[in-house]
């Protein structure tokens, strides 16, 4: 749909090819070293890689809902949640609705997996659907589904796993150099039997030995470059979608404030979520080893997007933050949409008190996630709403508030 | 030899260009059909909603008959003319905007119903219906911005000047003040 894809999609490109060479470097030089054939070493690499792919490509989505502990909800388990991400799926021009997750922890944090659009889910922790209100919740929700539509979702797949067969064949070929020079095995073997091969060959193999522990840290780099590339487009598609960028930066501000750690995140799925799951404070702009931009810089620059929604908008307060350094949204892009109005903040955020707003929210997402554990709730005639474990097996239970017996 | 080669050459490039312009037009042309029938579907939703709301809010607020009146007739108004183009529902369908969202500001009077769990299930769904019908016509003008630039600017005008592509019409509401969703809020 919006032109912006096609063009941040080349740079991407490019860089995943770099990506690419390297794996290809790399098994080079595993075949060289170890097998005295470099083609072997390539085929290696590439079957290795073409394995991993596959299962990235058909199961990656499972694979990453499953162990992030996610579970899939139904419109009328939260029917605001769900609501807001059909906002979002209209707003975008999706077609298909995302199938909606929540993860029961108290980290604040969302991600979205699925290898097309077609196939897409959107995950969001306990924790921030508790914390955000209805506008904040947009902004995310926005956040995701532009990574679905911008089909970041199928890149990060494609970049994280040539990163995962780079660093795991470095990894081999590192242990196995290792225990050859330990046993006096295939390697020094090798070198003494091509004595003759001169100097040549020993320059060639110490390049080979550096490549194996260059690669995997050159490819983590340039993993996170495309990474934050993508974050930076996703909140200008965010305020695209939903007119309103101080929604996405008010969320953010919430996640900023917050130190709990996700539990189930690790350094592979990292880039899928709205922030960094291992956020360490203080971080600065040019940090090349994180796969997020900074959240206060992010933040500034959805604040300053004072003229409209637009990406050109976007673009134009990027400029702003980073005084008179280069945008981060392609030129030929930018005219696809033309002058775009902001809106207005939604009016449960300015009305309700945000004490009692957030209350209400808490047990809304607490009720939530007792339904999903399947517990029961008996009303009381006092008002108070009983919830019992599915493990209880009483047939009455006595009201901690009034008192009464109340039947199971 | 030369000039038939390069006139061949031409006609072959001419023709490539026409199929391609031509099918970029058809693929605007269905996604603002497509939009069109996504705000449909909303607009359908916010018309089997509003009985409901009315069902639920008489009984709570007996005296406030001129508002739910004006909800129900701005209602049964846009859903007459629904088959009609966008610029005309348009009108209609902010008249009905702007009663639901007076009838909404009214039940702000009335503690018993923002208490009532029929209501606050009903006023979610609203909300949420009023958040699409705005997105999905955003989404409809963008892809109506989109497919007339594309009929009016050189050189694609000139190949829907030959099919017949006709500039198509954006939705707006009523009037200035309905332009932000309707203020459904109930503190």
């Amino acid at each position: 749909m919006w032109e912006q894809i096609r063009s941040n999609q080349i740079r991407s490109v490019i860089l995943v090819i770099a990506m690419g060479i390297l794996l290809l470097a790399i098994g080079f030089a595993i075949g060289f070293y170890f097998f005295e054939n470099a083609v072997g070493g390539l085929i290696l690499a590439i079957i290795v890689w073409g394995i991993l792919n596959l299962i990235a490509f058909f199961q990656g989505d499972n694979i990453l809902l499953a162990i992030s502990r996610a579970r899939k909800i139904k419109p009328e388990d939260h029917p605001r949640l769900y609501n807001v991400v059909e906002e979002m799926k209209i707003a975008s021009g999706l077609e298909k609705m995302p199938d909606v997750y929540i993860i029961d922890d108290p980290a604040l944090n969302a991600f979205a997996t699925g290898r097309n659009p077609d196939r897409a889910a959107v995950a969001i922790t306990s924790g921030l659907l508790q914390k955000l209100n209805r506008d904040e919740l947009q902004g995310v929700i926005a956040h995701e589904i532009a990574h679905i539509k911008n089909r970041d979702v199928l890149l990060m797949a494609l970049c994280s796993v040539l990163l995962g067969t780079i660093v795991i064949l470095a990894f081999f070929a590192s242990r196995f150099l290792i225990f050859g020079a330990v046993t006096g095995g295939t390697g020094r073997s090798r070198r003494s039997s091509s004595q003759g091969g001169g100097q040549a060959q020993i320059i060639i193999m110490l390049v080979g030995l550096a490549l194996m522990i260059l690669a995997p840290i050159a490819a983590q780099l340039i993993y996170f470059a495309i990474s934050r590339k993508r974050e930076y487009l996703a909140d200008a598609s965010s305020a695209l979608y939903t007119r309103y960028p101080e929604g996405l930066a008010s969320a953010l501000e919430k996640l900023g404030n917050s130190t709990v750690q996700l539990q189930s995140a690790n350094q592979a799925t990292a880039p899928m979520y709205i922030t960094n799951p291992f956020r360490q404070k203080g971080m600065k702009a040019s940090d090349l080893s994180s796969t997020h931009p900074p959240l206060s810089e992010r933040i500034r620059i959805l604040r300053a997007m004072a003229g409209g929604a637009a990406l050109t908008d976007y673009d134009q307060a990027y400029r702003q933050v980073h005084a008179g350094g280069k945008g981060v949204i392609t030129a030929g892009a930018m005219g696809a949409v033309g002058a775009v109005g902001l809106r207005s903040a939604e009016p449960e955020a300015v009305t309700k008190e945000p004490e009692a707003e957030h209350i209400e929210r808490s047990r809304e997402v607490s009720d939530l996630m007792l339904r999903m554990n399947k517990y029961r709730t008996i009303p009381c005639d006092c008002g108070t709403k009983l919830k019992l474990p599915p493990t209880y097996k009483d047939s009455t239970i006595k009201c901690p508030h009034c008192g009464r017996i109340n039947h199971v | 030899m030369i000039a038939v080669y390069v006139i061949i050459g031409i006609v072959v490039i001419s023709i490539f260009m026409l199929i391609v312009t031509y099918n970029g037009l058809v693929g605007f042309r269905n996604q603002v059909r497509n939009a069109w029938a996504q705000i449909d579907v909303q607009l359908k939703r916010r018309y089997d909603l509003i009985p409901n709301l009315v069902e639920t809010v008489r009984g709570y607020m007996s005296h406030e008959r001129e508002t739910l009146e004006a909800v129900t007739n701005a209602r049964n108004l846009a859903q007459q003319i629904s088959s009609a183009g966008a610029g005309e529902r348009g009108k209609a369908e902010g008249e009905l905007s702007s009663a639901l969202s007076r009838l909404l500001a009214v039940a702000e009077n009335y503690p018993d119903l923002k208490a009532n769990q029929n209501f606050l299930a009903l006023q979610e769904e609203l909300t949420s219906t009023e958040n699409k019908i705005s997105f999905s016509r955003q989404y409809y003008n963008d892809s109506v911005l989109r497919y007339n630039n594309k009929t009016q600017q050189f050189p694609s005008n000139v190949i829907a000047g030959m099919f017949r592509f006709q500039p198509d019409e954006f939705f707006e509401v009523a009037a200035a003040e309905e332009r932000e969703a309707p203020k459904v809020s109930f503190a």
